[in-house]
C-alpha cells in the first residue's frame, strides 16, 4: 500500500467508525477480562477460606461455582466480540474495501 | 510420491519389531504389560494420519501449502486444531492429575490457560491475520528492522519451542513406557520420526489435520469419561463431590485453594504467564494464518475456547472421578506403596499423571482404556509435530529466507530448507528427550510460557498498537523479557533447589514463575528504548505505522486467499 492510500482510507468516515468501535470493545472487553480473572487469582491468594465456604449443607464450595463463571466468562466475552465484529465491523470493512477500489 | 511411500513403508516395518520387542520387556512396576488393544488402535490411528499425510503431500507444492495449509483451513476447522493444539498431554493428563491428588487446584491452571483466549481473540487474531504471512515475525518486523527483529522473533520462538518440545519428548516416553510397554528411548524415537514424517511431507495440512482428528477423539473419550463418571452420581456433580471428600486424604481441603500457590507474588506471576503466554505461543499464532480471512480468525477462536473451556471442565470431573473410582480400587494401586502411605491417592500405579488412564479402565474396561492410550500417544504426536512446523518455519521463513536471503530466496528452496530444519529439529528433540529421561522437565512448560509471554508477546502487542515503537526498543525490551524469564526460571526454587539440588530455601528468586518481573521488564525495555531512539532508523519506524494500522484494521492488502 502506498503512503496517498492509506491516508484516503483515514479520511474515510467508515474506516473511523471501525476503528473506534473496535478498539473501544476490544480494549473494553480486555480489561473485563483481567479484572476477572485475576480477581479469581486474588481470591486465590489472599482469601483461599472464603473460596472454601461450603454452599448450604453440601460441600460443593463456593470456589466451584465462581471458577465456572470464570471459564463461561471467558467463552461469553469472545462470543460478543465475534458476533459484533460480524454484524457490524465486516460491513464497515466491506465499505472500506469498496470506496478504496478505484 | 516414491520417496514417500518407501518412508510410509519403513516406519510401518521398522515400528514392527519394536512392539514385538516390547513384550519381552516388563520391569519391576514402572512398566506396563503390553496393551495390544492400545497399539491395535494407536497403529490404526498412525495408519489413518499416513494416509491423510500422503494426501496432503501432494497438495503441498508452495511455500504457502507448506507453512499456512493454503489458507485453505475453516474457522470452525482451525477452531479444533487451536484446541487441539492446546488439549496436550499435559493438560489432559496433567490437570487430570493435578484434581486427583490437590482436588479444587487443577481448577486455577485450568482457568489460567483458558483467559488468555479472549486477550487473542480481542488484540491479536484478527490483526495477525491481517498483517502476517507465515510467522508472526512477519508482523513485528512489518515497519521494523527486517534483519535485527527476525533474528530476536527466531530466538523467542525456537526458544519457546525447544522447551515445550523437551517437556512434551520426556512426557511422551514417560507415558509410552507406562501405556504401552515399551522402551523409554524407543517410545521417544516413535514419536520423533513421526513427527518428522508428517511434517516434512505434509506440512501444515497434515499437521492440522493430524491435529483435528485428534482433537475430536480427545473431546469424544473425554465427553464418554465425564459423562459415565457423572451417570454413576446420578449427574450429581454434589453427590460426587461428597464422596470424594469423604474418601480423599485431604478431605475437605479438596474443595479449596490448596498449598499448590506457595505465596499471592507467585499466584499472579503465574497467572500473567498463562494469560499472555498463549499469546505469544509460536505454533499457536501461526495457526491463523491457515484461514482465509480475518473474519475466519476470528471465528477460530470463538470455537477454540469453546471447546477448551468444555475440556477444562471435563478434566476436573474426571479428576474427581478419578479420585472416587481410582483411589478406592486395590486393581489400579501400587500394594507396596499403599501399605506404607496408607494412602490411595499416593499409591496410584504409574503416578498422578495416569489418573485418567485409569479411570477410563474403571468406566470403560480394557477396550476403552486402550481408546484413551491411543488418543494419548496421538495428542503427543499431534502437539510436537506443530511445535516442530513452528520451529522449522522460524528457520527457513524468518532466517533463511528474510536474514541470510534478504526477502529473495527461492520457494522450492525455503521448503527445502525447512524440511531440513524440521528434520534437525527431531533429530534434537530425540536427542535431548533421551538426554533429559531422569529429570525434572516439568518447569519446562512453565518456562516456555514465561518465555512467550516476556518477549513475544510484548514485542507482537506494542508492534500492533504502538506508535512509538523503534527497532532498538523493540531489540532491547524483546531479549531483556528473554534472558530475564530464563535466568527467573534457573533461580527459582523449582530448578534452583530440586533440579540442580541446591539446599532448600536457597534459591535466589521466590518467585516459581519469573513473568512478574520478566514481563514487566521488557515492556519497560520496550518503552524506554524507543522514545529514547533519536536515529534515522526510529523515524522510519514510527513513520510507517499509519500504512500499518490501516492495514491491520481493514486487512486491505494482507495475502489473501488467491494469493495464498
Amino acid at each position: 500500500m502506498d503512503l496517498s492510500s492509506h491516508e484516503r482510507i483515514e479520511q474515510d468516515p467508515n474506516y473511523q467508525e471501525l476503528v473506534r468501535q473496535r478498539s473501544s470493545l476490544g480494549w473494553t472487553l480486555s480489561l473485563i477480562m483481567l479484572v476477572i480473572y485475576f480477581g479469581f487469582i486474588l481470591l486465590v491468594a489472599y482469601a483461599p477460606k472464603f473460596l472454601g465456604t461450603p454452599l448450604g449443607t453440601g460441600v460443593t464450595t463456593i470456589g466451584i461455582p465462581i471458577g465456572l463463571f470464570v471459564i463461561v466468562s471467558a467463552f461469553v466475552l469472545t462470543g460478543i466480540y465475534v458476533s459484533k465484529a460480524n454484524a457490524k465491523y465486516d460491513v464497515l470493512t466491506r465499505r472500506i474495501v469498496e470506496g478504496y477500489r478505484p | 510420491m516414491k520417496r514417500f511411500s518407501y518412508v510410509l513403508v519403513t516406519a510401518f516395518l521398522s515400528s514392527l519389531p519394536t512392539l514385538a520387542f516390547g513384550a519381552g520387556t516388563v520391569d519391576g512396576g514402572t512398566k506396563q504389560a503390553v496393551n495390544w488393544v492400545a497399539i491395535g488402535m494407536f497403529v490404526a490411528f498412525v495408519a489413518f494420519t499416513l494416509c491423510i499425510t500422503y494426501w496432503a503431500a501432494k497438495r503441498t507444492a508452495s511455500a504457502a501449502d507448506f507453512y499456512s495449509a493454503g489458507g485453505g483451513i475453516t474457522g470452525f476447522q482451525n477452531g479444533l486444531a487451536i484446541a487441539g493444539d492446546y488439549m496436550s498431554a499435559a493438560s489432559f493428563l496433567g490437570i487430570s492429575g493435578l484434581v486427583y491428588t490437590s482436588g479444587y487446584d487443577g481448577l486455577i491452571y485450568s482457568v489460567g490457560w483458558l483467559v488468555g483466549w479472549p486477550i487473542v481473540t480481542f488484540l491479536i487474531a484478527e490483526q495477525l491475520r491481517n498483517l502476517g504471512k507465515f510467522t508472526f515475525a512477519d508482523v513485528t518486523s512489518f515497519r521494523l528492522e527486517q534483519t535485527q527483529i527476525r533474528i530476536l522473533a527466531a530466538c523467542g520462538s525456537l526458544v519457546t519451542v525447544a522447551f515445550y518440545l523437551i517437556a512434551q519428548m520426556v512426557g511422551a516416553g514417560k507415558l509410552i513406557q507406562l501405556l504401552f510397554g515399551l522402551d523409554y528411548w524407543i517410545a521417544v524415537v516413535l514419536v520423533g520420526g513421526l513427527m518428522m514424517i508428517y511434517v516434512t511431507f505434509g506440512g501444515m495440512k497434515a499437521t492440522t489435520w493430524v491435529q483435528i482428528i485428534k482433537a475430536v477423539l480427545l473431546l469424544m473419550g473425554a465427553t464418554f469419561m465425564a459423562g459415565a463418571v457423572l451417570y454413576k452420581f446420578g449427574f450429581s456433580p454434589e453427590a460426587l463431590f461428597a464422596k470424594a471428600t469423604q474418601v480423599h486424604p485431604k478431605k475437605m481441603a479438596i474443595m479449596e485453594p490448596g498449598s499448590l500457590i506457595s505465596n499471592p507474588l507467585s499466584a499472579i506471576s503465574l497467572g500473567l504467564a498463562l494469560m499472555f503466554g498463549t499469546a505469544g505461543l509460536p505454533h499457536i499464532l501461526m495457526r491463523f494464518f491457515t484461514v482465509k480471512d480475518a473474519k475466519a480468525a476470528r471465528k477460530s477462536v470463538f470455537y477454540a475456547t469453546g471447546f477448551i473451556g468444555y475440556f477444562y471442565i471435563l478434566t476436573f470431573i474426571i479428576g474427581f472421578g478419578a479420585i472416587v473410582l481410582v483411589s478406592t480400587d486395590p486393581a489400579f494401586l501400587d500394594a507396596s506403596i499403599l501399605e506404607k502411605t496408607k494412602s490411595g491417592i499416593a499409591a496410584i500405579k504409574g503416578g498422578s499423571n495416569m489418573a485418567a488412564i485409569h479411570l477410563a479402565n474403571a468406566v470403560g474396561g480394557n477396550l476403552f482404556l486402550g481408546f484413551i492410550s491411543a488418543v494419548a500417544f496421538a495428542t503427543i504426536l499431534a502437539v510436537v509435530s506443530g511445535l516442530a512446523l513452528a520451529g522449522a518455519s522460524s528457520i527457513s521463513h524468518d532466517i533463511y529466507a528474510m536474514v541470510i536471503k534478504d526477502g529473495k530466496a527461492n520457494e522450492q528452496d525455503e521448503i527445502r530448507v525447512s524440511k531440513i530444519a524440521t528434520l534437525f529439529l527431531g533429530v534434537l528433540a530425540i536427542i535431548l528427550g533421551i538426554i533429559f529421561e531422569n529429570q525434572n522437565v516439568a518447569f519446562m512448560v512453565g518456562l516456555a510460557f514465561a518465555i512467550a509471554a516476556s518477549c513475544n508477546f510484548p514485542v507482537l502487542v506494542t508492534s500492533i498498537f504502538w506508535k512509538g515503537l523503534t527497532t532498538r526498543g523493540a531489540l532491547i525490551g524483546g531479549f531483556l523479557g528473554l534472558i530475564s524469564a530464563v535466568v527467573g526460571v534457573i533461580l527459582s526454587p523449582a530448578v534452583w533447589e530440586v533440579t540442580l539440588g541446591n539446599p532448600k530455601g536457597s534459591a535466589p528468586v521466590t518467585l516459581d514463575n519469573p513473568a512478574l518481573f520478566s514481563m514487566t521488564l521488557a515492556f519497560i525495555g520496550i518503552w524506554l528504548f524507543s522514545v529514547l531512539d533519536r536515529s534515522a532508523r526510529a523515524k522510519v519506524d514510527r513513520g510507517g505505522f499509519d500504512a500499518q494500522y490501516v492495514r491491520c484494521q481493514t486487512g486491505i492488502g494482507a495475502s489473501g486467499a488467491a494469493t495464498h
